[in-house]
């Protein structure tokens, strides 16, 4: 009772809020088992991509959220567990070399048994929210998913604007206009090399990014 | 308010208009044959489906009173100025400039409308919003790429979609004495959207030569010719619900079909300029709120002025 409640008023609010236009261009809300990958500049961009999904298919698809900040306090961890049925993951927040967070999931096993259960997954490559003015470099975690898992259809998403709503480190959202675009879905290509694979994503997100 | 029977004579007037429209409209599906026309006439019923709802809503709070019509009027300024700004590249930066415009600045300009407290509303946002916004912008994030034009952007939007919008329902301030204020209301609204709707019209029948191509392409001498002039003639006949003479209204109706018809081009040139056609999917068949209202932007602040300055006895 309480989660369908707040699935309501959680998809209501993203509605109201951001009008959750919602563009299905290089495929349809089909109930194919899937990776929905995005660009990731706000808190709100996995509420805004998973509201945009039929309520159908919502059951079956769930956000992979960083352990070390969405399973921490009451209300995050009861919205994680029983409203997103969200996949936690535990980051690497070390730094490599050059001194940049490598931000990496220490192990993909959570989101490999969410996909053998059936489950679709929504992963942000970026690895952490950015500016939202470049899409960074995707981390290599997608790569082992979809050699790992050959068949499930990768689906880029691009999610407009939600950066402005709600930038990094702003507590208040502002009520614009915000849309989720739906790409072509792809898959791992027999001999493709790992850095090709990763370039060829972030390129199929930012094409959704000028229509 | 206007559960008068001037009141009841306008809604019953629009209400005839939109139903002959909608026989008309079902008389055209029937008829189509082709795929382009079949598009056309599917666009045109789904605006006069919009109407309806649009004319029900406005009649509704206009008829229950001031309050319930501010009220609607400050959420249109709420849609619009949405959409004006989700098409504004603002940046990071403008965060705290874009929270005050939607939670303070719109909030207070409607209750200035609400109070009635004329002399600060009509100074409110091209004094103080204009002169403060950007400092505080530049306080609360020291980021100067674009500054101008940010700034510029988001007055612009605050402008057109809270300050100009907002002379709608500021009508009701003025005291005209045995007139009831509401009617200007629904005369300036009247006006402008039959002006809009008519120079549609006209357009599709008669237009040839194209007024400002790069623009709009769809705006053409003879509509806009036609529009204005049938528009005009349209307020002229609706004297007896303001408290204009026969040539007054003329005049006021010419005014605010002239006024209209600029807004309509500024804001086409304003899409173009972001790349767009519509400025949202709100409503159907018309696009987005905005692309209902560009004319009454323009024409309310005028209209609202020029009343009041001849006829305003406060």
């Amino acid at each position: 009772m309480l989660e369908r409640i707040a699935v309501a008023s959680i998809t209501g609010a993203a509605k109201i809020l951001t009008g959750a236009q919602c563009q299905w261009i290089g495929c349809g809300p089909r109930d194919a088992q899937r990776i929905y990958f995005a660009n990731h500049s706000s808190h709100l961009d996995f509420v805004l991509l998973w509201s945009a999904l039929p309520p159908a298919l919502r059951k079956s698809t769930r956000p992979v959220a960083a352990a070390d900040y969405w399973f921490q306090g009451t209300i995050r961890r009861f919205l994680m567990r029983q409203v997103f049925h969200a996949v936690p993951v535990e980051r690497d927040t070390g730094r490599n070399g050059a001194g940049t967070h490598l931000l990496q999931p220490v192990s993909l096993q959570p989101m490999l048994d969410a996909l053998d259960e059936g489950s679709s997954l929504i992963i942000f490559p970026e690895g952490t929210r950015g500016s939202g003015e470049e899409v960074q470099p995707f981390r290599s975690g997608i790569f082992h998913l979809a050699k790992d898992r050959p068949d499930v259809e990768l689906v880029p998403v691009w999610i407009e604007n939600c950066y402005r709503v709600m930038p990094k480190g702003s507590l208040l959202p502002v009520p614009l206009l915000c849309t989720v675009r739906f790409g072509t879905p792809t898959k791992l290509g027999r001999e493709e090399r790992r850095p090709d694979f990763l370039d060829r994503l972030k390129k199929a997100v930012e094409e959704l990014r000028n229509l | 308010m206007i559960g008068t029977r001037q009141g009841w004579m306008v809604l019953g007037g629009v209400l005839t208009v939109l139903a002959i429209a909608s026989l008309i409209g079902y008389a055209m599906s029937l008829r189509v044959r082709d795929d382009a026309s079949r598009k056309v006439v599917e666009n045109l019923n789904a605006r006069i489906k919009a109407w309806w709802v649009m004319v029900v809503v406005l009649a509704g709070a206009l008829m229950t009173g001031p309050k319930p019509t501010i009220v609607l009027f400050g959420l249109i300024s709420l849609v619009a100025l949405r959409e004006f700004l989700t098409l504004t590249p603002t940046r990071k930066a403008d965060h705290f400039a874009l929270l005050m415009s939607f939670f303070v600045v719109l909030p207070s300009q409607y209750g200035l409308v609400w109070t009635a407290w004329y002399g600060v509303f009509t100074i409110f946002v091209p004094v103080y919003v204009f002169l403060l916004l950007p400092a505080f912008t530049i306080i609360s994030d020291d980021a100067t790429k674009n500054f101008l034009q940010r700034t510029s952007e988001t007055q612009w939007a605050l402008t057109i979609c809270v300050y100009c919008i907002s002379h709608v329902p500021a009508l009701l301030m003025l005291t005209i004495p045995g007139h009831d204020p509401a009617m200007l209301i629904v005369f300036l609204l009247v006006v402008a959207e039959s002006s809009d709707v008519l120079q549609y019209v006209w357009g599709k029948l008669a237009g040839r030569h194209k007024i400002a191509p790069h623009v709009s392409p769809s705006k053409t001498v003879e509509g806009f010719a036609g529009g204005v002039l049938s528009a005009t003639a349209l307020g002229t006949c609706l004297w007896w619900m303001t408290p204009f003479h026969p040539w007054q209204a003329a005049l006021y109706s010419f005014l605010i079909a002239m006024t209209g018809f600029l807004g309509g081009l500024v804001m086409s040139a304003i899409k173009r300029d972001r790349g767009v056609k519509d400025w949202g999917h709100l409503i159907e068949g018309h696009g987005g709120m905005l692309d209902r209202l560009d004319s009454i932007c323009f024409a309310a602040p005028i209209f609202f002025h020029l009343t009041r300055f001849f006829f305003s006895t406060t």
